[in-house]
């Protein structure tokens, strides 16, 4: 059973002093306004020079690495079902730019990012990374959400690529896998786990026909 | 004769039943996984789940956003005959895959590779896909729909005879160790490992063992139950859970189906069936009855013959 771990509350307008206490490890649960973005809105916004639909960050300073599983009606209502967030590794080429345009200070995604995007781009605008759960989370997710607000560039970049913003509350869970300092959770398992994995592939051996590969070293990640 | 609207009507709750309801064999997997793991992260996970799975049936929303690939897997007994035809069959299917898009609701995941054109209803150039199979005997169509998810976990490699079991091992650790990292095949996962065929064969092999065999089911080979078993051990053994977290559930079961290859080669591939592992099957006769279940029973004696003839003398 899961004993030990922190559980916090967090608004997606959250305080300095709110993020700084947040650790790697840390259950987190959020209440406020959130909204999805991804490479759709990355490129208009970053390369096409697009403005922002919302006022951000006062909206929400809370982006979400997701599409819904979601339909819009003939009427304009919205249902939406289930929804997970995509891998963020994806999104590093405009992580640092959209920080500075839209003053985000929580990524919601999965994966987590690599020590380099912390280090360069979240440390230095004070954001937070936190990861989905699971990641199959959707259905628990999908309770948090209260309403939806909006949903912009629909026709520009379809349902899945465009914006929602969507009311949450105790919206969860995640794991808070990069803290303030640039910590990351994911690192600090890989690092635990490395230690077994001579140990894990005792009696195996390499292929007869080798393979151009980026790496051999079963130490590293392949983001 | 079975009829379109009846395929159709019956497609259409096969949809929502996938997307919303875990099967049962998955479910008691991850629950003995869960009271095994001793990770407190990994535990976490796994609990988180196991609330996740409740919420998606009592809200009736799907278990997971991604709602992965919708496909089909059609199988006929040899007397089975359909109201016009196959055409009308694959059309219906087609229907109920883009109905329940919108229905349930799942998420349009299917675009053109090169356009990004979106349907916003799942179906395009190419999918869902559909696959056939036949029995002998039976006047019944079992439709299957898998409701795969996952970019990351699926890997194929030319082993050959001299990387014997050995390399097999290897290369089911690398495939689970790369994509296990930062949890990003969304495991534990039902491992599904094809060897043998050609390249597309042991790919088609390795998808079905994963998503068409249910969790404890075994092979029929001793040898390779022996195998299956073996692998299972040795993926939760590398120290890693849900997540890549430390913890040892990596595998909820591991299923290997073969098929007869080139003298020189053995193909292997291996898939990772999430923890969305979405499956729902039914059975419709000659007479109109529909039979719902989760086990798609895909690879009968028949499936896996050997000899020319059938019935084997
Ligand atoms: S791999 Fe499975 S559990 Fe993970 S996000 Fe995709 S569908 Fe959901």
């Amino acid at each position: 059973m899961a004993t030990g771990l922190r559980k916090i509350r967090l608004s997606t307008t959250p305080t300095d002093e709110a993020l700084a206490d947040l650790q790697i490890g840390d259950i987190v649960y959020l209440d406020g306004t959130i909204f999805t973005a991804r490479e759709g809105v990355y490129m208009r916004v970053i390369e096409d020079g697009v403005d922002l639909p919302l006022d951000l960050p006062a909206v929400s300073a809370a982006n979400f690495h997701c599409s819904p599983a979601a339909t819009q009606h003939e009427d304009g209502s919205f249902a939406l079902g289930a929804v997970t967030a995509t891998a963020s590794f994806r999104f590093s080429k405009w992580i640092g730019a959209w920080l500075a345009a839209s003053g985000a200070k929580l990524i919601i995604g999965k994966g987590g990012m690599s020590p380099e995007d912390y280090r360069d781009h979240f440390v230095p605008h004070g954001a937070i990374y936190l990861t989905t759960v699971g990641y199959g989370t959707g259905a628990l997710l999908g309770r948090g959400v209260k309403d939806v607000c909006d949903l912009y560039w629909r026709k520009e970049l379809g349902l899945a690529q465009a914006m929602w913003v969507l009311k949450v509350e105790n919206f969860g869970p995640f794991i808070v896998e990069s803290d303030s300092q640039g910590n990351s959770l994911f690192e600090r398992e890989n690092t635990k786990i490395a230690a077994n994995l001579d140990a894990a592939y005792e009696g195996t051996k390499p292929a007869v026909l080798k393979r151009f590969g980026e790496t051999d070293d079963r130490k590293d990640e392949l983001i | 004769m079975i009829t379109i609207d009846r395929l159709q009507a019956t497609a259409e709750e096969l949809m929502r039943r996938a997307a919303i309801e875990i099967p049962d064999d998955y479910l008691t997997g991850l629950k003995a996984a869960a009271a095994a793991e001793d990770g407190d992260l990994s535990s976490f996970v796994l609990d988180a789940m196991l609330e996740n799975y409740d919420a998606a049936k009592e809200d009736g929303r799907a278990m997971c956003g991604d709602t992965g690939c919708p496909r089909w897997y059609v199988k006929m007994g040899n007397e089975a005959r359909i109201d016009g035809g196959p055409v009308a069959l694959e059309a219906a299917l087609r229907r109920a895959t883009a109905n329940a898009t919108s229905a349930v609701p799942l998420r349009p995941n299917r675009v053109h590779p090169l356009w990004r054109t979106d349907h916003d209803n799942n179906v395009g150039i190419g999918a869902p896909e559909i696959e056939y199979g036949f029995e002998p005997g039976g006047d019944w169509i079992d439709l299957t729909t898998v409701h795969k998810g996952g970019l990351f976990g699926t890997d194929y490699r030319m082993l050959f005879p001299s990387d014997g079991i050995q390399g097999i091992k290897r290369f089911f650790l690398d495939s689970l160790v790369a994509f296990g990292k930062r949890g990003l095949a969304c495991q534990p996962a039902i491992i599904g490992i094809g060897l043998g065929g050609s390249k597309d064969a042991c790919m088609v092999l390795g998808k079905r063992a994963a998503c068409l065999r249910v969790v404890g089911d075994r092979n029929p080979d001793p040898k390779i139950a022996a195998l299956e078993d073996e692998l299972k051990v040795l993926g939760n053994n590398i120290g890693m859970g849900a997540m890549g977290f430390v913890g040892k559930s990596m595998v909820i079961d591991c299923n290997i189906e073969v098929g007869y290859c080139h003298t020189g080669g053995m193909q292997m591939s291996v898939h990772a069936f999430c923890l969305s592992s979405r499956r729902a099957v039914a059975r419709i006769h000659g007479d109109g009855r529909v039979e719902y279940r989760t086990n798609p029973d895909w690879f009968t004696d028949y499936q896996r013959r050997e000899t020319v003839e059938w019935p084997q003398a």
